[in-house]
C-alpha cells in the first residue's frame, strides 16, 4: 500500500469505486482506495440491483437521469470483460391508493419536465406491459421504459479494475481508523496497515458513514436499518419491468440471469447493524407477491439475505465538503438508492475534489440542509 | 483441441467451469465471496453445497493458504429451494 496519495477513498462499494475512477478519469495521479473486507460487502452486494428515473423529487430524478445515461455507456467506458447485466425494461410502479394515485400525477408531471418519459397508466394499460399482473384494487400505474437492472457486482468491479488499470491502488482488507486534521486541513488516513497522507479523503463508506465522519468530528443525521430481500431460481421469462408498490412496500424484477429478486420494506424494521434474516420475511413477501403476480407459486426461492440502507431525513443522499474542514468530502446516506446514482455521484465528488464545478448542481445536498430545514422527503422510496 | 482440467464444471448449478475460477484467483480475488460475485459459482439451487470445497480448495493451492484459512461465505436460508406457494402458506405464529 502506497503511503502518499493525492486522495484516498474510503470504502469499495459503488460509490467509492465510481468516485475512485473518476478522480484518476478528470486527471488525478494518486489514488488510493481502502475498503475493511472486499468490493461490495457492505450495501451494494447486497441491494435490489435496480436503476430508475422515477423519482418524486428534482435532486433524486437528476441524478438518476444523468446515471442512466451513463450506464449506457458504462460497459465500454471501463472496457469490462464481463456483462454488466444492464437491462431497460422499465420499471412499473404500482398506486393501490387515492394518496399515492395524487402523488404520482405530480410526479410524472415533475419527471416529464426534467426530460424524463415516464408516463401514467391505467390498470389494463399495466396488465399489457405485464401480462402476469394481478391488477385487482390498482387505480393506475406509472411506467418508465429507461429504468431497468445492472448487476451491482459486476459495475462495481468494471469501475475498481478501470481505475486500478489508470493507477489507482486499491486495498481491501484495509480498515480506515483515523483521519488526521491539523488546522482545518484533513493530512492523512490511518489504517490497520499504515498510514497514508493525502490532503484529501472522501468517506463512501456505505453503512458505516457515521463513525467515519465521527473521526473527523462531523456528526451525520444517519441511521441505518436492515431490508430484507430474496432470489428465486432461474426461470423461463415472467415480467420485463421492476414492479414496485411503495403502499404495499415492495419491489419484484427479473433478472437477466432469469431469476427473481424481490424485497419489502419494513416501516417497523429497528435501527441498526443486524443483517441476520428472518423466516417471516419469505412468508410475507411470499403471501404479498404471489397476490400480484400469482404465476409466482410454482417459483422457488434459493436464497433469502439482507442489508443495511443507510438513511437520511430526507431519503436524499449528503453529499460534498463540510465547512471549516479542508480536504474531506462525503457521498453518504443514499437511503436504499445508492446503487443506481452511483454513474453521477462518482463524477461530481470526483470533480469537487479537484476543485471543479460539479455537472450537476448539488449545493442542496449538503450536510448543512438538515440545520437550515431546506429539505423535503423523497416520497417514491420502499 | 484437447480438454484441460480448466474445462472441468466446478458448480453445476451455474455451468461454471474450473477455468474460469482460476481467472477469478488470477484476478485477484481471495476469498469465496469474491469469487460467488464475479462467476456465479455457488449462487444456484444448490447454494455452494456442491462447489464451495472445491473452489476453496482451489483458492487455498492458489493462495498458499490452508482450506481452514479461506473465509467461508454466508449460509442463508431456505436450506433447500422451496416454492413461493408454499412459503404463502406458513403460519401465523411467532409473528413479527
Amino acid at each position: 500500500m502506497r503511503r502518499t496519495a493525492d486522495a484516498v477513498v474510503i470504502g469499495g462499494g459503488v460509490i467509492g469505486a465510481a468516485i475512485a475512477y473518476n478522480l484518476l478519469k478528470l486527471g488525478m495521479k494518486d489514488v488510493v482506495l481502502c475498503e475493511k473486507a472486499t468490493f461490495c460487502s457492505g450495501s451494494t452486494g447486497r441491494c435490489g440491483a435496480g436503476v430508475r428515473e422515477q423519482w418524486g423529487s428534482k435532486g433524486n430524478c437528476l441524478l438518476a437521469k444523468a446515471s442512466i445515461d451513463m450506464f449506457e455507456r458504462l460497459a465500454d467506458e471501463l472496457d469490462y470483460p464481463h456483462d454488466l447485466e444492464f437491462k431497460q425494461k422499465g420499471y412499473l410502479i404500482l398506486a393501490h391508493t387515492e394518496k399515492e394515485w395524487t402523488q404520482f400525477q405530480k410526479n410524472v408531471a415533475l419527471q416529464n419536465s426534467l426530460g424524463i418519459r415516464s408516463r401514467l397508466c391505467t390498470p389494463e394499460e399495466a396488465r399489457e406491459i405485464v401480462p402476469a399482473l394481478n391488477t385487482e384494487g390498482m387505480l393506475g400505474a406509472t411506467y418508465n421504459a429507461r429504468d431497468g437492472h445492472a448487476n451491482p457486482f459486476h459495475v462495481t468491479r468494471a469501475y475498481l479494475t478501470a481505475a486500478e488499470r489508470m493507477g489507482a491502488d486499491i486495498n481491501y482488507f484495509t480498515e480506515v481508523t483515523a483521519i488526521q486534521v491539523s488546522g482545518g486541513k484533513v493530512k492523512a488516513a490511518v489504517t490497520n496497515k499504515g498510514t497514508i497522507e493525502a490532503p484529501i479523503v472522501i468517506n463512501a463508506a456505505g453503512p458505516w458513514a457515521k463513525p467515519v465522519a465521527e473521526m473527523v468530528g462531523v456528526d451525520l443525521p444517519l441511521f441505518t436499518q436492515r431490508h430484507q430481500i430474496l432470489v428465486t431460481e432461474p426461470v423461463g421469462w415472467i415480467l420485463d419491468p421492476m414492479v414496485m408498490s411503495f403502499s404495499i412496500g415492495i419491489y419484484c424484477q427479473q433478472t437477466p440471469h432469469g431469476s427473481l429478486i424481490m424485497g419489502i420494506g419494513d416501516p417497523h424494521e429497528p435501527k441498526g447493524y443486524d443483517i441476520g434474516h428472518s423466516w417471516q420475511f419469505l412468508r410475507d413477501m411470499s403471501r404479498i407477491i404471489t397476490r400480484l403476480l400469482p404465476v409466482l407459486k410454482d417459483v422457488r426461492v434459493v436464497r433469502q439475505w439482507s442489508g443495511l440502507y443507510t438513511v437520511t431525513p430526507d431519503a436524499h443522499p449528503i453529499l460534498g465538503g463540510v465547512p471549516g474542514l479542508d480536504g474531506y468530502l462525503q457521498a453518504v446516506g443514499f437511503s436504499g438508492h445508492g446503487f443506481m446514482l452511483a454513474p453521477a455521484v462518482g463524477r461530481i465528488i470526483a470533480e469537487m475534489a479537484l476543485g471543479m464545478e460539479p455537472f450537476l448542481d448539488v449545493s442542496n445536498l449538503d450536510a448543512g440542509r438538515f440545520e437550515r430545514g431546506e429539505y423535503n422527503v423523497e416520497p417514491s422510496v420502499v | 483441441m484437447a480438454r484441460t482440467d480448466d474445462d472441468i464444471i466446478v458448480c453445476r448449478c451455474e455451468d461454471v467451469s474450473l477455468g474460469e475460477i482460476r481467472r477469478a484467483i488470477a484476478e485477484g480475488a481471495t476469498t469465496l465471496d469474491e469469487i460467488r460475485r464475479i462467476t456465479r459459482a455457488g449462487m444456484g439451487p444448490c447454494q455452494g453445497r456442491t462447489c464451495r470445497l472445491l473452489i476453496a480448495s482451489e483458492l487455498a493451492r492458489k493462495t498458499g493458504k490452508q482450506v481452514g484459512e479461506i473465509l467461508p461465505s454466508t449460509f442463508r436460508p431456505p436450506m433447500k429451494p422451496v416454492t413461493m406457494g408454499s412459503l404463502a402458506e406458513l403460519g401465523e405464529e411467532e409473528d413479527r
